[in-house]
């Protein structure tokens, strides 16, 4: 399969299916039965088994065209981890029956993965699912959980034995989130709004043929989702001052009354700090690109986050009085996070969350030690002991 | 923009890697340094006249190899990652731009060929603490055609025969070979790379051509320093990370406690950072001296850089514990090369200075 061939499928589609007269989801359905939702999936599952690289000669012929796309970030869960996993581990019924309508954003997807009790020990999940007939009832409570209140799925680890070693108790489940024993709540964050929830699950009924993998190999199936997670943390190319820095460089040249001496060697430290770190992104494409991917990549979010700490808490001191006041603390269920479109105060906020989400910097740093650099792992204590005798 | 190593660049790593680990191992180093020869001329010949490193971004038709300042700031690597002694940054880097940036006169080729093979050692005579864009009160002057003055700190002078002088206006090659010129090698914090003091009382000199070509030096040594000190770093993020994973106390490889591993990824970090800028630095460089984007790559690479490998050393003084605070562990090697490359043509706040006008970020008034 070439770009080409791959052209010349796209324009088939088009003739078949013009995108000024056909709806909007009849088009994205036929996209994905012409192969074209994303090439590297296999035929009848939304691709033709190409070339990844190949996806781009597709996209671009359809904006050419004007077609309608899936709106990606809004489901940006469903494509960056479920469709990866589903695709893994799920069985052909499955397959059939998910992929479509997750692709075409029909059905919106969540990941009820973290809980109270098992942030960044993951492994240490309790919610707990207990056979019943040919299904399963789960009960627990999840976390941190975005799109929760808008998405129709999700993909969940539960603990189905409670007697072996945290890892082995674990399974993966697809939830359907109509499901009467599933209640989600907003939980509002520091900035006022709420852009996560939390989910709880109370007898919840799960079909077992809405389990992916193995029962007891759920863990395995979860190292899937994480790894797609962190392929998705890659980046794009930004321009200089495309990021945090953008506003704060703003602000000091639209107002030149917060210029101090202090202040301007702070400001010149981290504008060299923010231009390296879109340098080492630039680099790490180009290491993709030549086909070495280098490990550095493991380090970009650490320092992304460390940045946008020291940048957004400048910006509030360089606003002297006005770094008193706040935007905006209505509770809001935002759908994306807007960093640019708020005032300085939210970005102070929302930037805490950096260095928290998709795994604390402390993890980072642990992953970064351990399999990069190969430094020895800390002792475990929990590794071995059944799960229910662990201390919690 | 090439961020990466090109194979010719690894290539050149590679023999480079290979003779220093051959010719510059830590202990031959620290035993070297007190010696009434600091500098490693054998090794310098051996590093120009076989390997070529003397005239590398020097063009062919010149004598030189042709090349550009991004293998230069290869051979950078190299030398930093060894704390090499030899007068690299005096002569290839400093002297040799300091010639390509005058007109070439006989006398000029003439220089650029002695230097390129090793026949002679240059140094451009400013201090080492000399930041770019900035031309120091002149220091020397012409008197009756004679120079009289005195420069203190200027690296690579030891070993020397041939010195790069400015005054009034002009860049003069004075030999060292005359009563009027006393070169004085002082007590110095790099011992790696020690620096003399010179002394003009009436020497004869040959002019080359106006003296901005010193601040074309400087920038080229401002970028491509940050890539000597991504050597430095390199070696002391790798040299702590292996003594981490060796050494035991309390039952268990001292490198297994996340407040020391913790320290060591945020190491990890800087040196991506550091490294993309330094890349950055010398391509630009090399894709347009004397440009206002190579000026601000400069200064960006050498700020941020120089901390990082300060840093860097002093966290491998640190996490070796009492073995890093020894003479005989070289780790005192690295933290007092880049402490010096850290003044070394401007510190990061002279240079941040700089850069903000580049970067329209005004100071106050």
């Amino acid at each position: 399969m070439n770009a080409d061939t791959l052209r010349e499928r796209t324009r088939e589609l088009l003739a078949a299916n013009d995108p000024a007269t056909t709806d909007r989801l009849d088009f994205l359905r036929a996209r994905f039965d012409a192969g074209l939702a994303w090439v590297h999936f296999p035929e009848g599952l939304g691709g033709l088994g190409a070339e990844r690289d190949l996806q781009g000669v597709v996209d671009a012929e359809l904006a050419g065209a004007g077609a309608p796309d899936n709106d990606p970030r809004r489901i940006g869960i469903g494509l960056g981890m479920a469709a990866p996993t589903i695709l893994a581990f799920g069985t052909e019924d499955q397959k059939k029956r998910f992929l479509r309508p997750l692709w075409t954003g029909e059905e919106v997807w969540c990941q009820l993965f973290s809980e109270p009790g098992a942030g960044s020990d993951l492994a240490a999940v309790g919610t707990r699912a207990v056979r019943d007939g040919d299904g399963w009832r789960l009960t627990g409570q999840k976390v941190w959980t975005s799109s929760a209140h808008t998405a129709r799925w999700a993909i969940l680890l539960a603990r189905t034995d409670p007697d072996v070693p945290k890892h082995a108790g674990l399974s993966y489940f697809l939830l359907d989130m109509t499901d009467p024993g599933v209640e989600v709540r907003p939980l509002r964050q520091i900035t006022g709004e709420a852009e996560f929830n939390e989910v709880f699950m109370t007898e919840a009924w799960i079909p077992d043929s809405n389990r992916l993998g193995e029962v007891g190999d759920g863990w395995r199936v979860a190292q899937t989702t994480l790894m797609n997670e962190r392929v998705a943390i890659g980046g794009r190319p930004v321009p200089r001052e495309g990021g945090m820095i953008g506003p704060v460089a703003a602000t000091w040249r639209d107002r030149p009354e917060v210029r101090t001496a202090e202040r301007h060697d702070r400001l010149v430290a981290l504008w060299v700090r923010s231009e390296a770190l879109r340098l080492a992104g630039a680099r790490l494409r180009q290491q993709l690109a030549a086909g070495n991917p280098g490990p550095e990549g493991s380090a970009m979010k650490l320092a992304f986050a460390t940045l946008n700490h020291e940048l957004t808490g400048l910006e509030l001191e360089m606003l002297g009085e006005d770094g008193l006041r706040y935007d905006d603390w209505t509770m809001r269920r935002p759908d994306q996070v807007d960093f640019l479109g708020r005032e300085a105060g939210y970005r102070y906020l929302r930037a805490k969350g950096n260095s928290i989400e998709g795994g604390t910097s402390e993890v980072l740093r642990n992953i970064i030690a351990e399999r990069v650099l190969g430094l020895p792992a800390e002792p475990r204590v929990d590794t071995k002991v059944p799960w229910k005798d662990l201390p919690r | 923009m090439n961020l990466l190593y090109t194979d010719v660049e690894e290539q050149l790593r590679a023999s480079v890697r290979d003779l220093l680990g051959d010719r510059a191992q830590p202990s031959a180093v620290l035993a070297r340094c007190e010696t009434d020869t600091p500098h490693d001329l054998d090794l310098w010949r051996t590093l120009t006249a076989d390997l070529g490193a003397g005239s590398l971004h020097v063009p062919e038709e010149l004598g030189g190899q042709g090349a550009s300042v991004r293998e230069v700031a290869v051979v950078l690597e190299e030398l930093g990652r060894h704390v090499a002694p030899v007068p690299f940054l005096g002569s290839a880097v400093l002297a040799t731009s300091a010639l390509l940036a005058c007109e070439p006169t006989t006398e000029v080729r003439d220089l650029l060929a002695a230097l390129g093979t090793g026949r002679s050692v240059g140094a451009l005579v400013v201090s080492l603490a000399t930041a770019p864009g900035a031309p120091p009160p002149p220091t020397v002057e012409v008197v009756d055609r004679q120079l009289r003055g005195a420069v203190r700190s200027v690296a690579d002078a030891g070993p020397a025969d041939v010195l790069l002088v400015p005054a009034g206006g002009t860049l003069y090659a004075v030999r060292t070979d005359q009563p009027a010129v006393a070169v004085t090698p002082v007590v110095s914090l790099d011992l790696t790379r020690p620096v003399a003091d010179v002394r003009l009382d009436g020497a004869t000199g040959t002019p080359l051509g106006p003296d901005a070509a010193v601040d074309s030096a400087l920038w080229t040594a401002t970028a491509l320093l940050a890539s000597e000190q991504i050597g430095v770093t390199q070696w002391c993020l790798t040299t702590t990370v292996a003594y981490l994973k060796d050494r035991h106390q309390f039952g268990r490889p001292v490198g297994s406690f996340q407040a020391l591993k913790h320290r060591l990824a945020d190491l990890f970090g800087d040196l991506a950072l550091a490294r993309a800028a330094a890349r950055n630095a010398a391509d630009t460089a090399a894709a347009d001296p004397g440009g206002d984007e190579a000026k601000l790559s400069a200064l960006l690479a050498n700020s941020l850089c120089s901390d990082v490998a300060v840093h860097a050393a002093q966290e491998c003084v640190q996490l070796h514990g009492g073995i890093g605070m020894t003479w005989e562990h070289p780790a005192h090697l690295y933290l007092k090369r880049a402490k010096a490359d850290q003044i070394a043509f401007g510190t990061p706040g002279q240079l941040r200075q700089l850069l903000a006008p580049l970067v329209d970020l005004p100071g106050p008034r």
